[in-house]
């Protein structure tokens, strides 16, 4: 972590000359990814003159891009076509007698979907994760399956597998199954596909679980499920949950897909807002809405892994 | 228990066998790292093994509590086969406590919990009386205080006496210690050893791989020397460490003294 902290504060001087003679000591380089001995932060200590500095060139990045935005040659029919307040704002309280359905309550789909996926995949990607480090002979063929399976569902398209049981289940015209609402097909596919890649990350977990846990709790007269329940999974649980949440992002995206299906969740309104009243703006609704949901995600992450960070800290200085 | 009757019980071997260990075979991959140890403690006996980084002390004692299968020979407690097909291995390792060089306590939980757990989710004892023992067995061992802090904030001493608290709170018959004080800094040494002294006195059986010559001298009733995977000499301390017969073993000493550890 130190190392590549020191690799970027390196370039500080050269990028803003002259600061390196501002009194500073030799081992207290400025620059704008400075550290505080708790990883690297976006905006960090160096004190006001660094955050003055970083302010600075944050607000001149962004006026540049929005000078390119606003002098292009087609900047206004962007601007009609995407930004368009009204439609905007119509798109997202929605008009049924209009034929347009609203952004704003089809996010709701989005976030239910999500929400019982998540659920889902935790469970599923488990039971396929302790299949697999399982050894017992008995489980043998279980364990092919889970290769199979993993391999299967890591290597085909979500969209696909989304049309494939979307369309396939209910083509099927089996009694109870063939028959439900769209979006549990949806769910479905979402499970299918992220139960894979989610059962790679607790293997991962489970394997950055040190062997001599499992002899130490073994020994004791544990069996290999309470050694697991009690010690290895808390732990591997403990150690994956940034590339679990970091998973759960992509998959709050992913439920957009399901729009193809016919389901009405915000992508879709928005598609069919542009194709009623022509007008895109409907999209940039459903971006900020899924912005909304998974940048809270996304900071929870980081603080979650700082924690994490700052506890190993305080572990290794006793 | 015998140890619950603190020093009062002599720690003298009292004839019947607790572990006997008959042509132990042992290989991991092309390496054979036992190639056939026969061994055998009797109840209340204090056994060390000495020898070399290598010489399978740390194996013997893992195949001895059933933690790494074994290729062939065969292991008695109290005069029961505990090697061989249907043996219930979780069954066995009740009896059997072993402590290991690294400590290996569960991170994830509070000093409390590391000694209750096993005691709990095992043996079926009630939460409240497994911490009972729990607290009292830490008091006993200057951990009094320790019971509600996580093992990253004890020193290398408090986690090993608190691992071989965690081994006691199963009330096993025979203790293995797997090289307990390697890992721990010099001025740290002598609190474990003096905990391992008390179970001796108390009559516990022990069978203890060490690096800790002055310590087996003082503790054991009987210490073998390991090369190799064998078992060169096996005779009482005050023979091994002043006469041995074997050129290994007067080698081995020879190093351990020029190296000024004995």
């Amino acid at each position: 972590m130190d190392d590549s902290d020191d690799g970027r504060q390196q370039p500080g001087p050269l990028i803003v000359p002259g600061v390196s003679n501002m009194g500073l000591g030799a081992g207290q380089m400025p620059g704008s990814f400075g550290t505080t001995g708790r990883g690297p932060k976006l905006l960090t200590g160096g004190g006001g003159r660094a955050t003055a500095i970083s302010t600075a060139s944050t607000l001149v990045v962004i006026a540049a891009l929005v000078a390119v935005f606003l002098l292009a040659p087609g900047s206004a029919q962007v601007r009609h076509t995407f930004f368009d307040p009204t439609d905007m704002w119509q798109s997202f309280i929605g008009n049924p007698k209009k034929g347009y359905y609203s952004v704003g309550e089809a996010i709701w789909l989005n976030i239910r979907m999500f929400c019982v996926a998540e659920v889902l995949i935790l469970i599923v990607a488990l039971v396929i994760a302790l299949v697999r480090q399982s050894t017992t002979p008995v489980l043998f063929p279980l364990r092919v399956l889970g290769v199979i399976y993993v391999d299967f569902f890591r290597g085909v398209p979500l969209l696909l597998v989304i049309f494939a049981i979307g369309f396939g289940v209910p083509a099927l015209d089996l009694p109870f199954v063939s028959k439900l609402p769209l979006a549990v097909y949806g769910v479905a596919a979402l499970v299918l596909s992220y139960s894979a890649y989610v059962s790679e990350v607790y293997r991962a977990g489970l394997n950055s679980v040190h062997r001599s846990q499992v002899a130490a709790a073994r020994s004791l007269g544990l069996s290999q499920w309470t050694a697991m329940r009690y010690v290895i999974l808390p732990q591997a649980v403990r150690n994956i949950i940034p590339p679990l949440l970091n998973d759960f992002i992509s998959l709050q995206k992913d439920t957009a897909l399901v729009g193809v299906l016919g389901a009405i969740e915000a992508n879709n309104a928005a598609q069919i807002y542009g194709s009623t009243v022509f007008n895109y703006s409907s999209f940039t609704v459903a971006a900020i809405l899924f912005l909304l949901l998974t940048i809270p995600l996304a900071r929870f992450t980081d603080h979650l892994i700082d924690r994490d960070r700052r506890r190993r800290l305080a572990g290794a200085t006793v | 228990m015998s140890m619950q009757n603190g020093g009062a019980e002599p720690a003298r071997p009292d004839g019947t066998e607790a572990i006997r260990i008959e042509g132990l075979h042992k290989s991991f991959g092309p390496n054979e790292v036992l190639k056939g140890v026969d061994l055998s403690v009797a109840t209340h006996e204090v056994v060390c093994l000495i020898g070399a980084s290598g010489s399978g002390k740390s194996t013997l004692l893992r195949c001895a509590n059933l933690l790494e299968p074994i290729d062939a020979g065969t292991i008695w407690l109290w005069g029961r086969q505990i090697t061989g097909a249907g043996i219930d291995q979780n069954l066995v390792r009740r009896h059997i406590g072993i402590v290991f060089q690294s400590y290996n306590l569960f991170p994830h939980m509070t000093v409390l919990r590391n000694v209750t757990l096993a005691p709990v989710k095992v043996l079926r004892t009630s939460r409240a009386q497994a911490e009972d023992e729990a607290r009292a067995l830490l008091d006993r061992f200057g951990l009094a205080g320790k019971a509600s802090d996580y093992p990253d904030r004890l020193s290398g001493g408090q986690q090993q006496r608190v691992a071989i608290v965690r081994a006691l709170a199963m009330k096993p018959q025979i203790m293995l210690l797997d090289e307990v004080t390697s890992a721990l800094d010099p001025e740290l040494v002598a609190e474990v050893l003096d905990v391992i002294r008390e179970l001796a006195a108390g009559g516990m059986t022990m069978l203890i791989a060490t690096h800790e010559m002055g310590f087996a001298r003082d503790i054991a009733r009987r210490v073998c020397f390991l090369e190799e995977g064998r078992i060169i000499e096996d005779a009482p301390p005050a023979e091994l460490f002043t006469s041995p017969k074997d050129e290994r073993t007067q080698r081995f000493l020879r190093r351990i003294v020029d190296a000024g550890r004995l």
